[in-house]
């Protein structure tokens, strides 16, 4: 409660001669402790700040416009291509740790050190002491694999961090990572908002779409979006219809995401709505044919035969 | 439901029908006439409003805070008749926009904040204000207009569009509404409310004083 002149408002700290970006930063950045509302135009004059009301409004209209404009450019350099590359390398980096850990565990194996392999192993590996200089190039082999995982968990809390600003509605439907990779899949934001729904559901099972239009093999019912609890925690019978809705709604939030950019919750409840019937037909045939048990493992490649 | 207009909106004719109009410089292409330019009651739900003749309470250089500006559409009406107008909202796209349209302002002042969180601008934006005009696609809407009502002064007046949908797709929009003005009545007394339809589908017009 800064009723005080002097102790709040924006331009509580702010010389009268400060520069633009200062004055900008004041507005971005909120006080510590809080203030509650005042009649900052009077306060700015009593303190000096501005000349009269006019001259506080000038100055605020210039601060705020200006402020507004970096956070813009801030949260829009947020683009869809860093996303790109950030899961990229995060499932890059994935990858090569966890052919190097088999590599590592491997080798250390027939030096008689700790046996496993796999990431957790490499773990334990890393934080040996070396006896001789040939343990020394296997535990140090481990110790880089081991930064390697680290950087892939890196990068996976930056794209939990980044995708809901670069996607809010696939971000919030699909979940950061399974956004990511549609947006990698597609080649960016625009050309995912640009294709069919029925493009976006086999994004990612491309080899069965093309065997298929070869005329082997049935179409595929759901690409990358397999990783969906939605789609993986459908029963099979259902998977088909449940993809379907899914990527229906995941194209509308691409497109809203790429042309507007406004979180839109009604497509998000309209979604639940839909999945929730389909997975009603699930509990009315009863006992024909197995419910789905929900925590089947996220395939990488959900290409169905 | 008599309202009268606010000082500087008036009804105009525009291709012959007669239409709200503000005086200001034109923002999305709408139809001008001279220095007054259409204001465009399909686009905007407080043109909408004032369409409809609710008693807005507007008068005219009234102190505004909008929240939910998007691209600008309506505030730069409001801002073409009111003082000074603080326009929030959260996301980057629109305000990229909306500060194309506060450029042309002098008394519009872009927020890039989360209107669910007014304590990220309470150090900006005065209090006592005389209006608070509500437009936010987000559930919670009832609690957004209790949050931001530390910002208006006593009787000042709250101008909210309910959008059922946003709050529950599922439930009937009737039924949304009564619980938002539910939420609403211990801070606010609710002078009128109309349904927009067929302007903007499932929506509520709200016009409440803040005790």
């Amino acid at each position: 409660m800064s009723e005080h002149a002097s102790d709040g408002g924006w331009f509580a700290d702010l010389p009268a001669e400060a520069e633009l970006a200062a004055r900008a930063a004041a507005i971005r950045t909120p006080r510590a402790d809080g203030d509650a509302p005042a009649d900052w135009p009077a306060i700015a004059v009593e303190t000096g700040f501005a000349a009269d009301r006019d001259d506080y409004y000038a100055t605020l209209r210039e601060a705020t416009l200006e402020a507004a404009r970096r956070g813009v450019a801030e949260r829009e350099g947020a683009d869809d291509q860093q996303l790109l590359h950030a899961v990229r390398a995060m499932d890059d980096t994935t990858r090569t740790a966890n052919e190097l850990a088999e590599r590592a565990g491997e080798w250390a194996g027939t030096l008689g050190l700790d046996g496993g392999t796999g990431v957790d192993a490499v773990r334990t590996l890393a934080d040996r002491e070396a006896d001789s200089p040939l343990e020394t190039r296997v535990i140090s082999l481990a110790a880089r694999i081991d930064d390697l995982v680290h950087e892939a968990d890196e990068l996976r809390a930056f794209i939990d961090r980044l995708a809901p600003e670069v996607a809010p509605n696939l971000s919030e439907m699909a979940g950061p990572v399974l956004t990511a990779r549609l947006i990698s899949l597609a080649g960016g934001l625009e050309p995912l908002a640009k294709k069919p729904s029925g493009t976006v559901q086999v994004l990612g099972a491309e080899d069965a779409l093309f065997a298929h239009l070869a005329g082997r093999g049935s179409s595929p019912k759901h690409g990358i979006i397999y990783t969906h609890p939605f789609v993986s925690g459908t029963r099979p019978a259902d998977r088909g219809s449940a993809s379907r809705a899914l990527a229906g709604k995941l194209s509308i939030a691409a497109r809203i995401d790429h042309y507007s950019g406004d979180l839109r919750p009604e497509i998000h409840a309209e979604l639940d709505d839909r999945m929730a019937t389909i997975r009603a037909r699930a509990e009315s045939a009863n006992g024909a044919g197995d419910p789905a048990t929900g925590n089947t493992t996220a395939a990488d490649s959900g290409g169905d035969q | 439901m008599t309202g009268s207009l606010p000082a500087g909106v008036e009804r105009r004719s525009f291709d012959g029908r007669t239409r709200l109009a503000t005086r200001g410089p034109p923002v999305y292409g709408e139809p001008t006439d001279g220095e007054w330019r259409c204001w465009d009651a399909r686009r905007s739900k407080l043109g909408a409003m004032l369409e409809a003749d609710l008693d807005t309470g507007l008068t005219g250089d009234d102190r505004v805070l909008y929240l939910g500006a998007a691209s600008g559409t309506t505030v730069s009406h409001v801002a073409d008749f009111a003082g000074p107008t603080y326009a929030v909202e959260f996301a980057p796209r629109p305000m990229r926009d909306l500060c194309g349209v506060a450029e042309a302002r002098g008394n519009l002042f872009p927020i890039l904040a989360d209107a669910r969180k007014p304590s990220a601008y309470a150090h900006i934006v005065e209090r006592d204000l005389d209006v608070i005009v509500q437009d936010v696609a987000t559930r919670g809407q009832a609690a957004v207009a209790v949050d931001n009502a530390v910002f208006l002064r006593e009787g000042g007046r709250l101008l909210l569009a309910i959008k059922a949908r946003s709050e529950d797709v599922t439930a009937k929009p009737s039924a949304v509404f009564d619980r938002v003005c539910d939420e609403l009545s211990p801070t606010y007394e609710i002078l009128a409310t109309e349904r927009l339809d067929p302007l903007h589908d499932d929506h509520l017009a709200v016009v409440a004083r803040k005790r």
